[in-house]
């Protein structure tokens, strides 16, 4: 599937600075990039360089001190909560660096989070979750506590979570960080089945080389600046 | 998430950390447990109150006295003393009190006033004993009431106004006096002795109508007019014509729809004309009052305990909020609202609340009905039907919804605090 002329992510100057006076630190001084629908963007850079504050902001988890973050064209200033919240909800996935599940509850429990969150019938649910699990190859652990899973099983087991509501962007930190070669393979291969087959956005941060190479575009991020930008069909405002 | 899902989840959510729950629950146990039992003692015996007051079916009953001037009969003077009235009775005086009595013509001026349709005096007849047969004696009293009066029959019927002598005995004097049972009392003939003034002892029969259960009112037996006129006659014997037609007191039958004003209406006249009416609700309103007056203290040791355990559950989900940041964190990011985490954590609050009082009001309820079942069939089993705890569903699911409100108000803050937490900065938290 082509990906469309039309970008689904984009930002303009963002910047972003953490804490005030004198520990006052610029994470983000002005970035401006933009992600097309159906791409595979690798956002790559140093560590402390500004990566995953990049992605909070084009996430629309945390707001910039300057510039605008564009969804679908509509500048995240211009909705309400409500609006943003039910946009991430029903439009993002999410991968966190550190799983972040809900301890003593089941995998599947886990899984449907964002589905219970949407409100979506309890029957209708599970599925949903029971699909997602097939999909990452854990169905048979559904019943299973998720704090009882092995590292690689839990990778699996939040991106069947980031997939359980359908989105159109998947936001992934670190998915391969804490995961051999093997298993990183499975998780990663999955997604990009995701994105050929059915034209998901995948937006990843990370610092592995291959996984950077297999995306469409690379944004290199150093020291809050967007340092160079590789990619057929990517652009980047001067 | 619905409603209903966040509900269910806020329900788990409290079971995950069971030892700290259960803390907090025993906390609001202990508060709900003392509210309940407390209103439970006050239902009971002012339940006992009514169904007494009720059963003597007295409504439309005063007590008529005659009004002291300068008002309360027992405050002491400070008036000096008051002008010989050789036209105004007077009854024990000495000791700073004096008790004005009614005579005839203070009953006819008190039948005179609109709405009083019967006015009877409070006629006082010291018995000494009863016996039947060649049995044993004991000792007897008769009731004061005059008109109107009914109470719980165990067999038999009222008195009537045209009943020669008639009494309605006690159960307590079943046995005593030989009966196998009430059924069998019914008919039966007891006598009555009776001393007059003189000291010259008299016999006076009585007919068994009626057997009634004892009441904490009136310990005395209801008797018929005609007996009492007959016991009264035979006290009175040797007594000086002047002192016999005083009373001290006089019950007026009233119908408040002949006074335009009503029952106040009356009062206010009675009033008007130098007496004082109250009715036995007047009386035992008093009573009730006093009893409400209590439980409401007890309540508040209950209330102290829950306003105790409303800090408790601040600090419960204080803790839960702290130790979930991350999930709450996570829950954000997934797009779950403000209203909607503030409302799950509300919902942990007030079901937590819900626990503790459900918990207490059951177990007060089992506790306070065995206690209550041990006493009316133990020390108490004279006072027929007095259960000194019962349970009126209105004021228990009124305990269980006052907890719940503390508990929904302790739980504002840690459920705003979650509610306001960053996501970013919770999903960072360590
Ligand atoms: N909440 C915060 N308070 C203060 N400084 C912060 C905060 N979050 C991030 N920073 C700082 O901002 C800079 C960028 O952080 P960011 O997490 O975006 O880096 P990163 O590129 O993702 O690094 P890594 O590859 O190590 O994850 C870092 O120097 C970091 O110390
Ligand atoms: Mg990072």
């Amino acid at each position: 599937m082509l990906p469309s002329r039309q970008s689904v992510l984009r930002s303009r100057n963002v910047s972003k600075s953490y804490g005030d006076g004198a520990a006052r630190f610029q994470a983000l001084r002005g970035v401006s990039l933009d992600i097309h629908a159906g791409e595979s963007v690798a956002i790559v850079g140093k560590s402390g360089s500004g990566k995953s504050t990049l992605m909070h902001l084009l996430a629309l988890l945390d707001s910039p001190d300057t510039g605008s973050i564009d969804v679908d064209g509509i500048d995240a200033k211009d909705r309400s909560r409500r609006a943003l919240d039910t946009l991430r909800n029903e439009t993002f996935g999410f991968v966190f660096q550190q799983f972040f599940m809900i301890p003593n509850a089941t995998v599947l429990e886990n899984v449907v989070l964002p589905l219970k969150i949407a409100g979506m019938p309890r029957r209708l649910r599970i599925a949903r979750g029971m699909e997602v699990l097939e999909q990452v190859e854990l169905a048979d652990k559904a019943a299973n506590r998720a704090t009882a899973l092995s590292g690689g099983q839990k990778q699996r087991m939040v991106i069947a979570r980031a997939l359980a509501n359908r989105p159109k962007v998947i936001f992934a930190d670190e998915p391969t960080g804490n995961l051999d070669s093997a298993t990183g393979e499975v998780v990663i291969g999955l997604l990009f089945a995701l994105n050929a087959q059915e034209g998901l956005t995948l937006v990843i941060v990370t610092h592995d080389e291959e996984l950077a190479g297999r995306c469409d575009t690379r944004f290199v991020i150093a020291d809050g600046l967007l340092a160079r930008a590789v990619g057929p069909r990517s652009t980047v405002a001067a | 998430m619905s409603p209903l899902e966040i509900v269910r989840t806020a329900i788990a959510n409290t079971f995950r950390s069971r030892l700290r729950t259960s803390l907090t629950v025993l906390a609001i146990f202990v508060g709900a447990f003392t509210l309940t039992l407390t209103n439970g003692v006050g239902t009971g015996i002012n339940a006992y109150i009514t169904t007494q007051v009720d059963s003597m079916g007295a409504s439309d009953v005063m007590i008529v006295t005659k009004a002291r001037a300068g008002g309360n009969p027992f405050a002491a003077s400070d008036e000096g003393p008051t002008v010989h009235d050789a036209g105004r009775a007077t009854a024990m005086s000495g000791e700073g009190m004096q008790i004005e009595v009614l005579t005839d013509r203070d009953l006819a001026a008190i039948l005179a006033i609109d709405g009083i349709t019967r006015v009877e005096p409070f006629v006082t007849v010291t018995t000494d004993y009863v016996t039947r047969e060649a049995r044993e004696k004991y000792d007897f009293t008769v009731a004061t009431g005059g008109v109107g009066l009914n109470v719980d029959f165990v067999a038999g019927r009222p008195l009537r106004e045209d009943d020669a002598h008639a009494l309605i005995l006690p159960v307590s004097y079943l046995t005593p006096l030989g009966f196998d049972d009430a059924d069998a009392a019914l008919g039966g003939l007891v006598t009555i002795g009776i001393t007059d003034v003189g000291g010259q002892l008299h016999l006076v029969e009585a007919e068994i109508v009626g057997v009634q259960e004892v009441t904490i009112f009136d310990s005395g037996t209801l008797i018929s007019a005609r007996l009492k006129e007959a016991l009264h006659e035979a006290q009175m014997t040797g007594m000086p014509a002047g002192y016999r037609d005083v009373y001290m007191m006089a019950s007026a039958r009233f119908e408040p729809g002949r006074n335009a004003l009503g029952e106040k209406g009356i009062k206010e006249a009675l009033a008007g004309s130098g007496y004082a009416g109250s009715t036995l609700q007047d009386q035992l309103g008093m009573m009730t009052s006093v009893i409400t007056g209590i439980v409401w203290v007890l309540n508040a040791f209950g209330i102290i305990a829950l306003v105790a355990a409303g800090f408790g559950i601040i600090n419960t989900l204080l803790m839960s909020v702290q130790e979930r940041t991350r999930e709450i964190g996570l829950m954000k990011s997934m797009g779950m609202s403000r209203a909607r985490l503030f409302a799950l954590f509300s919902s942990e609050a007030i079901f937590i609340g819900f626990l503790g009082s459900a918990l207490g009001a059951g177990v007060a309820i089992v506790a306070g009905t065995i206690v209550s079942t041990l006493l009316a069939e133990g020390p108490l089993a004279s006072l027929a039907g007095l259960r000194v705890i019962a349970f009126d569903p209105l004021p228990v699911a009124l305990v269980v919804a006052l907890v719940m409100t503390i508990a929904f108000f302790a739980g504002t803050l840690p459920a705003a605090r979650a509610s306001r937490l960053d996501a970013i900065d919770a999903l960072r938290y360590e």
